[in-house]
């Protein structure tokens, strides 16, 4: 530890000033962060931190049943709850273990705490058993990591890595532990601040851009607000929302945007992108303001980046400056915090006359709406999205997995809350949905959760249903069944000649109903359209077991619209009646 | 368009490969990069050269600053600034060639550190294109051996007055 950064630290009084083990001085330094729930799988090297989790009730440990699940479930709390979601993993396989959901949570900016077992220090570099150089492996995937040498620098470290996984930018950390300094004893001082030499995010915007900013959006005949993830995890839904309100603006945001902005507000545009609206698009390409908050022009929203929206004065404002610029240049770069930066905004700007932008606007909803062709024999996925859409009053947290049915469920879902859509946008991992929407639900045990995922997903880290009836975790898992891995299959339809290489599942897929008997979940197969609203009523009266609902889809359904790769996003493919 | 970036971190066991590892897993190129410890104990400067165009760069430059280790970044090449690398140099020096080596050496103001019956190990110090211009002079020698720096840099504090 270099000794320039400064932990301000007291000694506690009584108790914690005796001398105690790393591994308790690790639990107690958590317990002292407001940390109440781990998410993690024991092994030879953190055993002395589980015998001290053996008698300390006051921290709850979720015991999944694979590394992965722990750090998707601890994602998916973490997004509900904007806190970190804190996984313990022993060294070697288990470390490995955690890898994809890392690199899960640092593509979204989720924040996380990944404590690792690790080998005896004099053993290091010695191909050990069950060892493995995780702080290595995760480098490029974390936000920062930590190799602890010395059993007193575990407290500082514990606090150091929640302040940095939890501000500015968040993003997970990892904490590797060797046994010798787990198992050596040190003198316990809470730990009561922080400060990192070279940390120290900008909060508040450079008043003369946010200014600028708002002359410009005033000045404006057509603005638009381009609304990413950032705002949730900023909290500024609420800000959002009146300077949409004051400057009458329309709204789109991105998949992980969703939220932020009531999808049933006159001014909401739904999400745009690859799979975004019609109208989403468009307004991007023909807006003459375009305001991007907590949003990073990622290559799924932008198309061709020559021609997105080309004649347009952009604002970015994002809390991490790397951002700004890095894709698409920008003409007034606000660095800061969404919610501080939103509202001074929303002060400084005047209500601009918008009229005819809406106009048009609302003539291209009614000519290009989201569709799908109804009617068919099969049951349709965008039903049973709307239907249980319907069911939960649009307020239930919705948990998706990865390909159609995550597209699907942001088309169709219709979010009117933050912390509400939980979904892997960035990486797009497959098997997120079930260990998430487990993590979500210990969250927040008094909100509906629905995990919709697909057949291929859902075998994914299936292993997770354990984990869900154990801890009597009443998650709904809505599988769209169409019998192939969906999205690729589309994919192949549209420009491989239908050539379904590899995409077939249902040759080989389990029968689901016998599998959730197994697991000791409930199992529903819905196979008719009039069979899904009473479904629904059913499932959502189970109170302690998770409930497989499958539902068998139209094999070949796609989602539209949809903007082919490389092209330019006002060149959307559209549905054919 | 060459640059030089001159880094200032705190020297904990894992920064410098996250630093390496930024360029290398952002396919940034990295010439060079030459660090050690800084003018307080604990703080480490490093200094990258690096060829790209100036959004390139800007990325570089913003990408380092978000690493939680680095304190510091400064994009030395539009300011002025003082730059050297060194390069130990063994070449093959027969008897009869050495009175012209050492002339080299002397107009380079260079030194001559190792010597064999068949070799002469120079030391010369110098900005790139100083360490460039001796090396290719001895080249007709026979180079056996070359360990080079990258350059480290500074910034200059009186403008337009140069004791160079």
């Amino acid at each position: 530890m270099s000794k320039n950064t400064r932990s301000q630290s007291e000694s506690s009084k009584g108790a914690e000033a005796q001398s105690m083990t790393g591994s308790e001085i690790l639990i107690q330094a958590l317990l002292d962060m407001g940390v109440d729930t781990i998410f993690g799988y024991p092994g030879g090297k953190v055993i002395g931190i589980y015998d001290v989790l053996y008698r300390t009730p006051k921290m709850k440990h979720i015991l999944v049943r694979h590394e992965q699940g722990a750090t998707h479930a601890a994602d998916g709390y973490a997004r509900v709850t904007g806190k970190p979601g804190i996984v313990m993993v022993t060294s070697g396989p288990g470390a490995t273990n955690t890898v994809t959901g890392i690199a899960t949570a640092y593509m979204d900016s989720v924040p996380m705490i990944v404590f690792s077992g690790q080998v005896a220090s004099n053993m290091i570099g010695n191909d050990a058993f069950q060892e493995a150089d995780i702080i290595g492996i995760t480098r490029p995937i974390t936000k920062h990591s930590y190799l602890i040498r010395d059993t007193n620098h575990i407290a500082t470290v514990v606090s150091e890595a929640y302040h940095i996984a939890a501000t500015g930018r968040p993003g997970p950390v990892v904490v590797d532990l060797p046994s010798d300094v787990l198992a050596g004893t040190a003198v316990y001082k809470k730990s009561v601040g922080v400060d990192i030499r070279g940390y120290n995010p900008t909060y508040k915007g450079h008043s003369k851009q946010i200014v600028k900013a708002a002359k410009i959006i005033s000045e404006a005949k057509k603005p638009l607000l381009y609304v990413g993830g950032g705002v949730i995890a900023g909290n500024a839904s609420e800000s959002l929302r009146q300077l949409a309100m004051k400057g009458n603006i329309p709204v789109t945001t991105t998949l992980l945007g969703l939220g932020a902005f009531p999808e049933d507000h006159p001014l909401s545009l739904g999400m745009l992108g690859m799979h975004g609206t019609w109208y989403g698009n468009m307004a991007i390409q023909e807006c003459d303001v375009l305001v991007a908050v907590g949003a990073r022009f990622d290559d799924r929203i932008t198309g061709k980046l020559s021609t997105f929206s080309k004649n347009s004065l952009k604002i970015h404002i994002d809390i991490d400056p790397a951002c700004i610029s890095k894709n698409v240049a920008v003409n007034v770069p606000i660095v800061g915090d969404a919610r501080e930066i939103l509202t001074k905004l929303t002060e400084k700007v005047e209500k601009g006359n918008t009229e005819e932008w809406l106009n048009i606007i609302a003539a291209w909803k009614k000519n290009h709406p989201l569709k799908y062709c109804p009617g068919k024999e099969k049951i349709l996925p965008q039903c049973v999205i709307e239907k249980i859409a319907a069911a939960t009053r649009h307020e239930a947290i919705v948990v998706t997995d990865v390909g159609q049915n995550q597209m699907w469920s942001a088309q169709y879902y219709g979010f009117k809350h933050p912390r509400s859509l939980l979904s892997s946008g960035g990486l797009g991992t497959m098997g997120y949905g079930l260990p998430a929407a487990i993590g979500a639900k210990i969250a927040s045990p008094q909100r509906e959760v629905f995990c919709i995922t697909g057949d291929g997903g859902f075998q994914m880290n299936i292993q997770e249903l354990t984990t869900a009836v154990k801890y009597k975790v009443p998650v709904r898992v809505a599988i769209l069944n169409n019998g192939y891995l969906g999205m690729v299959r589309q994919w192949q339809e549209l420009f491989f000649g239908q050539r379904y290489s590899q995409t077939v599942l249902d040759d080989g897929n389990p029968d689901f109903m016998k599998l959730a008997e197994g697991y000791g979940a409930v199992g529903m197969r819905i196979e008719n359209n009039d069979e899904i609203d009473t479904a629904l009523v059913a499932a959502m009266k189970e109170k302690n077991r998770p409930v497989i609902m499958e539902f068998i889809i139209n094999r070949e359904e796609n989602v539209f619209p949809m903007v082919p790769p490389a092209a330019s996003i006002e060149d959307m493919l559209e549905l054919t009646d | 368009m060459r640059h030089i970036i001159s880094v200032v971190f705190q020297n904990q066991f894992n920064a410098i490969p996250r630093i390496v590892g930024l360029f290398s897993g952002r396919g940034y190129n990295i010439s060079a990069i030459s660090f050690g410890e800084g003018e307080e104990p604990g703080l480490a400067r490093a200094t990258i050269t690096s060829e790209g165009d100036e959004q390139i760069i800007e990325q570089i430059a913003k990408q380092l600053h978000k690493l939680i280790d680095v304190v510091k970044v400064v994009d030395l090449t539009f300011e002025p600034h003082v730059e050297r690398s060194l390069a130990l140099i063994k070449v093959t020096a027969l008897p009869s060639n050495r009175p012209e080596i050492m002339q080299m050496v002397d107009i380079f103001r260079a030194n001559i550190i190792d010597l064999s019956a068949k070799t002469m190990t120079i030391e010369v110090t110098g900005k790139e294109d100083k360490v460039n211009a001796i090396i290719s002079m001895l080249e007709q020698f026979g180079i056996r051996e070359i360990a080079r720096t990258g350059c480290v840099a500074l910034k200059r504090e009186y403008h337009g007055v140069s004791s160079e």
